[in-house]
């Protein structure tokens, strides 16, 4: 009789855990996604919009309109067209987008691009101005900065964003003629270059297309400013009260009676153990503006999803918003994944675990 | 680094940024467009395809306007005729049943092919099989999709003989060619990019005519090509060199869409823009005191109604409809809400077309009203619900409204809702009154006539839904009317007859007509001979320059 190493068998109990928690993930994920199709889709059929109107016009013949109701199957049961929607969806069949005549996945293909650069440009200017001032706000704790910072903070939190939105315009566009006016790029540059990316930005400074990418900027400052801004407000107050938890903690005292400089103490220490928490916040923050911020695009006319799916939803084209929503959705799912991933990275604890 | 260091150093960075960011911003603004292209700004939401066969919307009809031509056009200079476009000249036969069109020679399309009679006799038969929203303009000759190749036939390359069913008014059949649905399209491009389909009981063809590929593509002769339609995005137009006219003197044309009028305004100002074409009478009053713009206008054939459903117990009774109507502040209307963009008129038939009346026999007259309501027998008034969709300038009208029908006890409540939503309504007929707009269908007195006076079926189920049916008014006399005014063959004795048709809605119709819409432009002072239609589909551009 050979008793199982106490080695292996932890081991293989690791291994049991690990199948266990993939199984419940998947789980999850499905049954997200599915409760996502199904309230998105009986949504979109209580409104009170006849989505066939989308489809032929509000002009259309009676004749017309009844042909059409039938060639698209709105005149059966919804459970069966639940069921026909989820058989073309699990093929990656989204459908024809009624608004625009294009399939789902290839508008889909167009308009994200739009809102990730949007977010990522607003992303970084969140991260890049809100973590030093979060740890400033920390490190001078009750001084005028710290009183600044909130002020900052508190603004960006309470403004809606429509609003300041339209202030900005006013201001940076029609007065002082600073940046462009709405939309993505001003419309005598179209087709002047090739998007490949997608990322306007990239795409344009790839081809060396500089006037283009000039334009491209002036675009986007505005918007993903105003983001940033937002993000900003809320990345700065996280990170000050991450910073001030580390700050007192006993391994800090012992640092300084060791003789380590001010700012090392902060940058490779203190900031280093709050930034696990923080790339939660910096993620979850991130996800928010790649949903699309529908106010921020409506505002600014930037065609990213989040306008695409408004005015899907406007015209009850479901097949787009249903798209859009699947999209978003694994978006969520998935940089929820990478910050635990990165948690995982950061934080030796966790992998130990 | 100390801690003041690092604090220094922050500041420093964060300034320098700041400064960089806003020099960069602030390198010189490039506020004009190029001379060679034109950038409206024109609220596009509204196109759902670009395919001529089954485009019915007023902005995709402006599209095909200029992207393509016809047998024939209307006269600007008197609308209430049409001109040749691609016919030479045509000739109806005695008994009124046969058209034939003789074909300008030479002429090609965008593509290079050369135009021929085929090609407009495939422009029916893909229009009437395809059987989309438009269809009937031409269907109501007789045309089906089994008669469609012998009705409407070349006989050569530049003979195209049309057949129908029965001695219609002439001017009736021309007017009805004008529409955008029977823009000339390019057979053999289309053929070379239409989809195989599987004939079912429903469509009985196997291809469909191109129709998946021309909702977004161009396939004519006119003035632009359709370079691109991105959905609530823009619309690019480029010059066709091929055209068979004069060629147009601007290389591309760029309808911007955008929704709001203060937005568009702002645009203008700043040059961004060339022309803004969405101004509410605000920012219209603003662009018209600014150096820089000008504003042009045309009467447009548009009216907004207010409508009474004859289902309402209420609203049915002899003499409320025309109480209604004298509870309307036309005149404070006319000159606040819609000033500038509108025009007030009472009869169904716009201004431009055969047979219009200029009579105004209703103004505000409470007292009037109160004595109608009294013999009605509702001397202590009423209540009624009002489906309203949230765009001025019916909604502020609907307010006007309810504050006028309030000084006869008539309390009025307003259901506001997105313009699917209480189109949804209306067509179900289940509101009790509804305010909106109608835009003629095709440029004849009797696309109107037909809505607002004829009924041919009052019953729930019945299939031609006329707005008149949408308000459940039987009127099989004035039905009648309106399809003996489609055969009277002599103009004079046809307008005639639709005015009489109008003097009946006027009096007795559950329809208040409140204004005609005037189409305006702010445009920037650059642009030349920049000139809008009576109709969408009118609104040419291949005229305009730039200095």
């Amino acid at each position: 009789m050979t008793p199982t190493s106490p080695l292996i068998a932890k081991r293989r109990g690791r291994s049991a855990v690990f199948g266990l928690s993939l199984l419940r993930f998947l789980a999850i994920v499905a049954t997200t996604y599915f409760g996502l199709l199904a309230v998105t889709f009986f949504i979109g059929r209580v409104i009170p919009i006849d989505p066939v109107l989308a489809v032929v016009g509000d002009r259309a013949p009676a004749h017309v309109v009844e042909r059409a109701r039938e060639t698209l199957g709105f005149n059966l049961p919804l459970y069966q067209q639940f069921f026909l929607y989820m058989k073309a969806a699990l093929t990656g069949d989204f459908g024809i987008s009624v608004l625009t005549s294009n399939p789902v996945l290839t508008d889909i293909r167009r308009v994200f691009p739009a809102t990730m650069e949007l977010a990522t440009v607003g992303t970084l200017i969140g991260t890049l101005l809100g973590v030093p001032l979060g740890v400033l706000a920390a490190v001078k704790r009750g001084s005028l900065v710290d009183q600044v910072v909130r002020v900052v903070g508190l603004v960006g939190y309470s403004v809606p964003i429509f609003w300041l939105g339209l202030l900005a315009l006013l201001l940076f566009y029609a007065r002082l003629q600073w940046v462009a006016y709405p939309g993505r790029i001003d419309v005598v540059y179209e087709y002047s270059f090739t998007p490949v990316t997608g990322f306007y930005l990239l795409d344009s400074a790839w081809q060396g297309q500089w006037d283009v990418f000039r334009d491209v900027f002036r675009h986007i400052i505005l918007p993903a400013g105003l983001l940033g801004y937002f993000s900003l407000a809320y990345i700065s107050r996280m990170t000050r009260s991450f910073m001030l938890n580390e700050l007192s903690q006993e391994y800090i005292v012992a640092a300084r009676a060791k003789g380590l400089s001010e700012s090392r103490i902060i940058w490779r220490h203190a900031l280093r153990n709050a930034a696990v928490p923080l790339i939660t916040v910096i993620a979850l923050s991130y996800a928010g503006m790649l949903e699309g911020s529908v106010l921020t695009e409506t505002v600014f006319s930037w065609p990213g999803l989040g306008l695409y799916i408004t005015n899907s939803l406007q015209n009850a084209d479901m097949n787009a918003v249903l798209g859009g929503t699947i999209v978003i959705g694994s978006v969520f799912i998935g940089i929820n994944m990478v910050s635990d991933l990165l948690y995982r990275t950061l934080d030796p604890r966790t992998r130990a675990r | 680094m100390t801690l003041l260091q690092f604090g220094t150093s922050l500041r420093a960075a964060t300034a320098g940024a700041t400064l960089a960011l806003m020099a960069f911003s602030a390198a010189p603004v490039f506020a004009a467009t190029p001379n060679d292209v034109l950038v409206q700004a024109l609220a596009i939401d509204d196109i759902i395809t670009m395919d001529p066969g089954e485009a019915f919307e007023l902005s995709a009809a402006e599209i095909t306007g200029n992207t393509y031509n016809f047998l024939v056009r209307l006269d600007l200079a008197d609308t209430s005729k049409v001109k040749g476009d691609l016919a030479e000249s045509w000739t109806v036969s005695d008994d009124r049943l046969t058209y034939t069109f003789k074909l300008k020679p030479g002429m090609t399309f965008a593509s290079g092919n050369p135009i021929t009679a085929k090609d407009v006799a495939y422009t029916f038969e893909r229009a009437i099989k395809l059987d989309k929203s438009p269809a009937f303009i031409l269907a109501q000759f007789g045309l089906t999709g089994d008669t469609v190749a012998e009705k409407a036939k070349s006989v050569d390359d530049t003979t195209f003989v049309l057949t129908v069913d029965k001695a219609y008014a002439p001017s009736f059949v021309l007017n009805c060619l004008t529409a955008t649905v029977a823009a000339v399209v390019d057979q053999k491009l289309v053929t070379e990019n239409a989809k195989p389909m599987t004939a079912t009981d429903d469509y009985k063809y196997d291809t469909d005519f191109g129709n998946e590929w021309l909702k977004t593509h161009s396939a004519g002769s006119g003035a632009f090509t359709l370079r691109e339609w991105r959905a609530n995005e823009l619309v690019v137009l480029e010059r066709n060199p091929n055209f068979p006219g004069e060629v147009a003197k601007l290389g591309r044309v760029i309808y911007r869409h955008m929704k709001e009028s203060a937005g568009q305004r702002l645009a203008l100002e700043a040059g961004d823009i060339d022309v803004a074409r969405n101004l509410e009478p605000g920012d219209l009053d603003a662009v018209s005191k600014n150096g820089d713009l000008g504003v042009t206008n045309a009467t447009k054939g548009t009216l907004y109604y207010f409508s009474m459903n004859q289902k309402n117990e209420n609203l049915s009774k002899p003499g409320v409809s025309e109480a209604l109507k004298y509870l309307v502040d036309y005149d404070a209307i006319g000159s606040t809400l819609i000033k500038g963009i509108g025009e007030v008129h009472q009869s169904f038939l716009p201004k431009g077309v055969l047979g219009q009346l200029d009579e105004m026999p209703y103004k505000l007259d409470p007292a009037k009203a109160k004595e109608l309501l009294a013999k009605a027998g509702l001397p202590d008034g009423f209540s009624v619900t009002m489906d309203v969709r949230n765009t001025q300038p019916v909604t502020g009208i609907a307010e006007s409204l309810q504050q006028t029908f309030a000084q006869a006890n008539v309390k009025l409540e307003i259901i506001p809702g997105d313009g699917k939503q209480t189109l949804t309504k209306y067509r179900a007929r289940t509101h009790d009154m509804y305010i909106g707009e109608w835009g003629m269908d095709y440029f004849d007195p009797n696309s109107n006539a037909e809505t607002f006076t004829s009924n041919t079926d009052n019953a729930d189920t019945g299939t031609n839904k006329t707005l008149a049916w949408r308000n459940a008014w039987n009127v099989p006399e004035l039905t009648a009317k309106t399809q003996a005014a489609l055969l009277e063959n002599d103009a004079d004795k046809r307008a005639e007859m639709y005015r009489e048709l109008q003097k009946s809605v006027l009096a007795e119709g559950p329809f208040g007509v409140i204004f005609q819409q005037i189409a305006v432009a702010g445009v920037r002072k650059n642009v030349k001979d920049y000139k809008l239609g009576p109709s969408f589909d009118t609104n040419y551009v291949f005229e305009v320059a730039k200095d």
